[in-house]
């Protein structure tokens, strides 16, 4: 087998690089869905992989996700690693069936005898101007769904440690790849890859002394540059990157909230029923006599995803944080 | 000469993707269910077989009645019964190789004691203490599938892989005429033809999805028809007809095996009990029906064939009611025992290592029951 020699620094490449990875090491990994194959997937994530490890191992389905998912289930009971692609959010609706009735589940079912090991990648999320149903946020659904663990890079070091950590996982993972991040450049050197990173730790991208921003996915790019502007008005930023919402390190979060005694969530699914409303109870829970205002949740409107040409009026920007972040002034009584 | 040739000079011929991938006839159903007791065909079965379909037949409906007993008397939480269906379940037990693997569906569980699963674990999931109470792959069933039709892709991807892996094995699948309208039993039929997998695809027509006729399920002259869209062979028998369900899944599963593919069998039968105990049948169907079915029982169809070519007599079906029997006694024993739960595993397989958050919710559960065990003085209150 020739090896496909990869450019290095976009995190498409780095996913590319993380199932290729995980295919040589372990032939048990299988990779399937529609367009995957000769094509290389609508992104590219999968390019390459069918020429060299095969059909049987990179495998283009029929069109139909519960299929897609509902035949892994079946392959990961015979001892087989799918990994399956969803090519589009909104387009992982039909196989939320399987995903919550049986990938979810089985381990529980069957009282540990069935655990189920398959990386469900969801590309998602908007900003790059897709129509109608290429852009929805659905991490809430997957969080709500108990058996799942819900993972999202923000970078493309993750991107790679991740998925091959989330490939290796004997539970099933969803995976969810931050569409507009995909041709983010890092300078990720794919000759040496990262360290397969444990899925369930958040980092602290920048450290702050005055609030944290708590985010993930593709808002963790613009809580950065919020955290940068915001230094002008004198605030010290903290940025959290969850990488993980199921399981969620509720320690790291804590810890920098105690510190900084303000908490923000930033993230562009919907506020109203989303992760955000979680992610502030928690906070709120633990850190209660620490805060020194309400947590406040940035967040995508509460409406079906835009037309794209009025989407960056969806999606949380720089001014929408700073203007949360100046209501942490908060004074009992205002 | 074919419409298209006729019109050849107008219209280019449609490039090969456009042909269908073969001819259809071969892939349509018989026309009327197959049937084998009664007819010529009963010379050429194999009376061990036919000995061994009576004894689970026997047994199976013993042990339907026993479960429904046992729903009576508050045992169980539901039990679907599949009395008058004991052909389709034992038939689609016996004709799997140990290496193989069932799929059954919630009415299915006589179909999984047949294979071989403990016939109280086969009953967890209608008892409520655990959803699947054997472990699926001891005898290679999979666990009693509650949503319809989902657990065909299963059977699928099970089957796939296993021949990806280049082991030879068949996936025999279980679902019923409500079933069929799910989109999971297109999705699983497609996929299967594709890859040309080797899983057999059993449909127990049982006349009602609840209370809805077959009439207003579909359209297609029969379900066994749905097969050739997806270009696979249908097949209709006789459900109550073991000999004949056992040879039409024989040859299917022989088919998959060999590399052959799927196949979609219809088996006509008839539910004689509601759907479950919470289910009133004489809403929706008359009692004229029901006895007309009973003429047609399984048990009678076997026994008459056995007993009219001397292969059974009275001490052989005497023999065959006194290990049903004993199966009940120990059934009806085992089940009257409360099963032994503890709560803390509520949180042992949620995961294959327990977030923190399920540790801490187990931690506050621990307490509940330390609190419970103490009684109301020991939790200080």
């Amino acid at each position: 087998m020739t090896t496909v020699a990869l450019k290095p620094a976009t995190m498409a490449q780095a996913l590319t690089r993380a199932l290729r990875d995980a295919m040589a090491a372990d032939a048990s990994v299988h990779v399937m869905g529609e367009d995957v194959g000769t094509l290389g997937g609508v992104f590219r994530v999968t390019d390459g992989l069918a020429k060299e490890f095969g059909d049987d191992r990179c495998t283009d389905t029929p069109l139909a996700e519960a299929g897609i998912l509902g035949t892994a289930v079946g392959m990961a009971m015979y001892g087989l690693r799918p990994v399956v692609e969803m090519q589009f959010d909104a387009f992982a609706y039909p196989a939320f069936e399987q995903l919550v009735s049986h990938v979810a589940r089985m381990r529980n079912r069957t009282r540990g005898a069935m655990p189920l090991p398959i990386t469900v990648r969801v590309p998602y999320g908007g900003g790059i101007g897709g129509v109608e149903h290429h852009s929805d946020s659905s991490e809430a659904y997957y969080m709500a769904t108990p058996g799942l663990h819900v993972v999202t890079p923000a970078t493309v070091a993750d991107a790679y440690g991740l998925l091959r950590a989330a490939i290796a996982s004997d539970d099933p993972v969803v995976f969810l790849e931050p569409k507009r991040l995909y041709w983010s450049k890092d300078t990720w050197n794919p000759e040496e890859p990262e360290a397969v990173e444990p899925i369930g730790r958040a980092v602290v991208r920048r450290p702050g002394r005055s609030a944290t921003l708590i985010t993930y996915g593709p808002s963790l790019p613009v809580c950065l540059e919020a955290a940068e502007a915001a230094r002008a008005e004198g605030w010290d930023l903290e940025v959290v990157d969850l990488r993980s919402l199921v399981p969620f390190d509720d320690a790291t979060v804590t810890a920098s909230v105690r510190r900084t005694g303000r908490a923000v969530v930033v993230h562009e699914s919907n506020g109203f029923g989303g992760p955000g409303g979680e992610i502030a109870a928690r906070v709120t829970e633990r850190c209660f006599h620490y805060l020194e205002a309400p947590v406040l949740r940035v967040a995508g409107f509460d409406i079906p995803y835009p037309p794209p040409m009025l989407e960056r009026h969806h999606l949380p920007g720089v001014d929408r944080i700073l203007d949360a972040v100046g209501r942490l002034q908060w004074e009992a009584g205002s | 000469m074919t419409v298209m040739e006729q019109r050849g000079a107008y219209r280019p011929t449609p490039p090969p993707a456009w042909q269908p991938r073969t001819d259809p006839a071969p892939l349509l159903p018989d026309a009327r269910p197959y049937r084998v007791l009664g007819t010529e065909a009963a010379a050429k079965a194999d009376p061990e077989l036919l000995r061994r379909l009576y004894a689970e037949l026997v047994r199976g409906r013993r042990y339907n009645t026993q479960a429904t007993a046992l729903t009576k008397q508050g045992r169980l939480a539901v039990y679907p019964s599949s009395t008058g269906q004991e052909a389709c379940q034992v038939a689609a037990a016996l004709v799997l190789q140990e290496r193989d693997w069932l799929f059954p569906s919630y009415r299915d569980t006589l179909a999984a004691v047949a294979r071989g699963v403990d016939p109280v674990q086969a009953l967890t999931l209608l008892r409520g203490d655990w959803h699947t109470g054997y472990d699926p792959y001891e005898h290679r069933v999979a666990p009693l599938c509650t949503p319809l039709a989902t657990q065909l892709p299963h059977a699928v991807g099970l089957a796939h892989a296993a021949r990806l892996k280049g082991d030879d094995v068949v996936a025999l699948a279980l679902v019923g005429d409500g079933g069929t309208s799910e989109g999971d039993f297109h999705e699983a039929l497609n996929f299967a033809a594709v890859w040309q997998a080797p899983v057999v695809f059993l449909v127990q027509n049982n006349g009602f999805a609840i209370s809805v006729p077959l009439a207003k399920q579909t359209a297609a002259p029969s379900l066994a028809h749905k097969a050739v869209g997806y270009g696979m062979p249908g097949r209709l028998v006789d459900g109550n007809d073991a000999a004949a369900v056992h040879e039409v899944l024989a040859d299917a599963v022989a088919h998959a095996r060999e590399g052959g593919g799927p196949t979609l069998v219809e088996a006509v039968t008839y539910r004689l009990d509601a759907h479950t105990n919470a289910d009133d049948a004489t809403r929706y169907r008359a009692d004229a029906e029901v006895e007309a079915w009973r003429d047609h029982d399984p048990i009678v169809l076997l026994e008459r064939e056995l007993t009219d070519r001397g292969l059974l007599d009275q001490d052989g079906m005497r023999a065959a009611r006194e290990d049903a029997e004993a199966m009940a006694a120990d059934l009806r024993t085992r089940m009257n025992q409360d099963p032994a739960l503890d709560p803390r595993e509520l949180f042992a397989n949620v995961y294959a290592e327990p977030t923190s958050q399920l540790m801490e919710q187990e931690a506050q559960l621990r307490a509940e029951l330390d609190a419970e065990a103490a009684g109301p003085e020991g939790a200080g209150r």
